[in-house]
């Protein structure tokens, strides 16, 4: 008999992190405690708490260890799992048993008390390789429901009313997707899944597909049913190995249980799918370019009209959503429309997925009612910014989004108030930056990556945003003049009103937003040569403080290009003609004493 | 994306020729086709030299041009061998913002190569990948499919030294 249930986190984050040699090590164990009978090990999709992996969580007691090494798995087996005794060491700092010992649940630490799961709902709960586990936890009802007890009206109008809203970045209506494509009249339909998540940063859709695979596959028969479409594709990242192989595990279990293919549930419904890996085109996640690329060529895109819902894939009508969209669906049908707009603001409803990084406590996955502000998530469940540095900004939409500056904090995360201060939600990345971070660079970084992803189609785009960038790296050179700035602020608004695609309109909006938020910084390094966060190497000057210098000469033997001279015990000095700015001086001087202005 | 051709000698044997038969075969009649011959061709021989394209273009019936058209636009398509080592660092957003860049350039510094390039010996080659989504344990790199995390630009040389020797 199974007494003990102990689940390990096996989504990309953690298994980085060794998830998967903690696992091996823990059937080693039990194997040589002879305990496989009375202990069972599920493999999960991800907790969301990606930068405590690898994370483990041990039922019935839910004791939530974090950071767990192989190493440490024989003490959990022969303390936890043998005697019960808790390894006080490894649980989640903010559940250790407090002095009158009362111990945090999990759902109740910082983390995740804002957070309400819908599209993550079964992530990090159930074995995304076994279909009987999602089937338990109310899986394919939805698609019973809707093949036995409704219209493809019904579905459609359940959606509709329900408000969700395109979850991959441009937030259009789902419903009214869907019915436009039901409307379109052809002897052949499709139904098609954006998992092609190219913005850098965000990995809710991965997430998804590792952890709870079945709820993609049980959304896009739903659709398939309430537009009249007998096959799907799902265009995944080839980069996402787990995620795929995933999926094809839980179309083939589907196939066989018979929730796929002819005659499903015996209601004479058909439908079946296919899996198709892009290869790394970020202009791919535009729906048409996306269609184009499943059809075997460049993914460039075309021009709208006619839209995907008439002339899609292959020429077809076709109904074209992103993973996190369809996450939602089979909650909407078995709980009902109004249960799912009675979360969220009044033109954006339900949860949206975030993907916290970089200067942030909890990097990690979070799903919050829209209209949870962006201090609850950075602050509360984010944890704020470590090492004691400053917030700076918030970055979402990653490139086609912008910087959200502290002033802004306070406002309610939704589609429509994120364009309001010159942001967009996109599919989700949230990245954080702190006072080190030069919001220049960060325009720069965004900018290299759109040269660098345009398909070259149009004009406006290949040649706009090359041009955008080159006056970029003469602000960071030193070498700009104020009119420059207005030469960027125009360019970007060409760029935007004539690109063909979402991938050119929304390219400048990094640097819209950075030059409304931080134009001070601009100007620092236009008109006194200063990189205000020390990043921009071409302004950037090494020198050693004659006070604390004791002249040990451990610089002056690091430094490549030997330009660091001085006798031993005596102050040294940098000759800045020769030094190439690499930092080794600084990274070895023990006494402080090299500075970079 | 600009793409830099390769300067290592195709060493393709019959039995890799013989698989991306089989697999072309296998596609005949499939529609959008191209793309996934084409990753199945990168599995089989590393990357996609000339010389493969061409079989891939005269055995789908299909234009070379159209087929280089394609390698060229996808990252995913090497048009270069990887090198025994082969080292990816993360510029995803936010490996980035912790310091990556700085990392790409050390590398860059010590194994004298370019991000995309191989090394001539072939031992060494050096890629800045796309967010691969291990942000918790940003900045990221991997060599050969061993993930090092949490990354410091001083971590470079005592991680080079396990393959330099």
């Amino acid at each position: 008999m199974i007494r003990s249930h102990v689940l390990i986190c096996g989504g990309t984050g953690c298994t980085s992190s060794g998830s998967l040699a903690v696992r091996k090590a823990l059937e080693n164990e039990l194997e040589a405690q002879g305990l496989t009978e009375e202990i069972k090990i599920v493999t999960t999709g991800c907790f969301g708490l990606c930068a405590l992996g690898p994370v483990m969580i041990v039922y019935p007691e839910g004791t939530f260890y974090s950071c767990v090494t192989a190493e440490d798995v024989p003490e959990i087996v022969s303390e936890h799992l043998l005697k019960g005794r808790i390894v006080d060491r490894l649980v989640h700092h903010e559940m250790k048993a407090d002095a009158e010992n009362r111990v945090t649940s999990l759902n109740e630490t910082q983390f995740y008390k804002k957070q309400k799961r819908v599209a993550l709902r079964n992530c990090g709960v159930i074995n995304p390789e076994v279909i009987d586990e999602y089937i338990a936890m109310d899986g394919y009802q939805a698609l019973g429901k809707v093949l036995t007890e409704m219209t493809p009206e019904d579905v459609i109008k359940t959606v509709t009313d329900s408000g969700l809203r395109g979850r991959g970045g441009g937030g259009f209506p789902t419903g009214k997707k869907w019915e436009f494509a039901s409307k379109s009249v052809s002897d052949k339909k499709y139904v098609a899944c954006n998992a092609d998540e190219g913005d850098p940063g965000a990995f809710m859709d991965r997430s998804i597909l590792e952890g709870d695979p079945h709820a993609l596959i049980e959304a896009m028969a739903i659709a398939g049913y309430a537009i009249g479409a007998d096959e799907g594709y799902v265009y995944v990242r080839a980069e996402y190995p787990i995620a795929i192989q995933r999926l094809q595990i839980a179309i083939d279990q589907a196939r066989e249980y018979g929730l796929l293919g002819k005659d499903i549930l015996g209601t004479g419904f058909n439908f079946d799918m296919h899996i198709r890996f892009g290869a790394g085109a970020f202009v791919c996640g535009e729906e048409t370019a996306l269609m184009t690329s499943i059809e075997g060529n460049r993914g460039e895109p075309r021009p709208r009209p006619p839209f995907p819902a008439v002339k899609g894939l292959f020429g077809k009508p076709t109904v074209l959503n992103n993973v996190e969209t369809y996450a939602n669906i089979p909650r909407i049908i078995l709980l009902g429309a109004d249960w799912f707009n009675s979360m969220g603001t009044e033109r954006s409803k339900g949860t949206k997925v975030f993907a916290l990084g970089g200067k942030i406590t909890n990097t990690g996955l979070v799903e919050v009612p829209m209209g949870t502000t962006l201090r609850e998530v950075v602050e509360e469940i984010g944890g704020g910014v470590p090492n004691g540095k400053k917030f700076k900004a918030a970055q979402t939409g990653g490139p086609s989004g912008g910087c959200i500056p502290a002033e802004h904090f306070d406002v309610p995360i939704d589609y429509d108030n994120l364009i309001a201060i010159g942001s967009m939600m996109g599919s989700g990345g949230l990245i954080v930056m702190d006072e080190d971070t030069c919001m220049v660079d960060i325009a720069k970084f965004f900018l290299e990556f759109t040269v660098d992803e345009s398909c070259g189609k149009c004009t406006p785009c290949r040649i706009g945003t090359k041009r955008l960038l080159e006056l970029l790296n003469k602000v960071t050179d030193g070498n700009a003049t104020m009119e420059d700035l207005d030469k960027m602020e125009e360019l970007c608004h060409h760029i935007k009103s004539a690109s063909l695609c979402g991938l050119g309109q929304t390219a400048p909006n990094p640097v819209l937003s950075t030059l409304r938020y931080f134009r001070d910084e601009y100007i620092a390094h236009i008109v006194d040569k200063k990189c205000p966060a020390g990043v921009c190497k071409n302004l950037l000057q090494y020198s050693i403080i004659e006070d604390k210098c004791k002249g040990c000469t451990a610089c002056a033997r690091v430094c490549p290009v030997g330009a660091i001279s001085g006798t031993v015990k005596e102050p040294h000095v940098i000759d800045a003609s020769k030094c190439i700015k690499c930092g080794a001086c600084m990274a070895k001087c023990k006494f402080g004493a090299i500075v970079k202005q | 994306m600009k793409k830099k051709l390769t300067t290592v000698m195709f060493k393709g044997t019959p039995e890799q020729e013989e698989k991306l038969k089989a697999v072309i075969a296998k596609y005949q009649g499939v529609p959008g086709a191209t793309m996934p011959v084409m990753q199945e061709a990168q599995e089989i021989y590393g990357y996609l030299p000339i010389e493969v394209q061409k079989m891939i273009a005269d055995g789908m019936g299909i234009a070379l041009e159209e087929v280089y058209g394609i390698a060229s636009f996808y990252s995913q398509f090497k048009l270069n061998p990887n090198g025994e080592v082969a080292i990816a660092v993360c510029l995803g957003t936010a490996c980035y913002v912790k310091g990556s860049g700085d990392i790409l350039e050390r590398l860059e510094e010590r194994l004298g190569i370019k991000s995309g390039e191989t090394s001539s010996d072939g031992k060494f080659s050096l890629e800045a990948t796309r967010c691969i989504g291990a942000c918790g344990l940003a900045p990221v790199l991997t060599i050969n499919d061993e993930v090092y995390g949490r990354l410091k630009k001083e971590d470079v040389d005592k991680i080079l030294e396990k393959y330099l020797g």
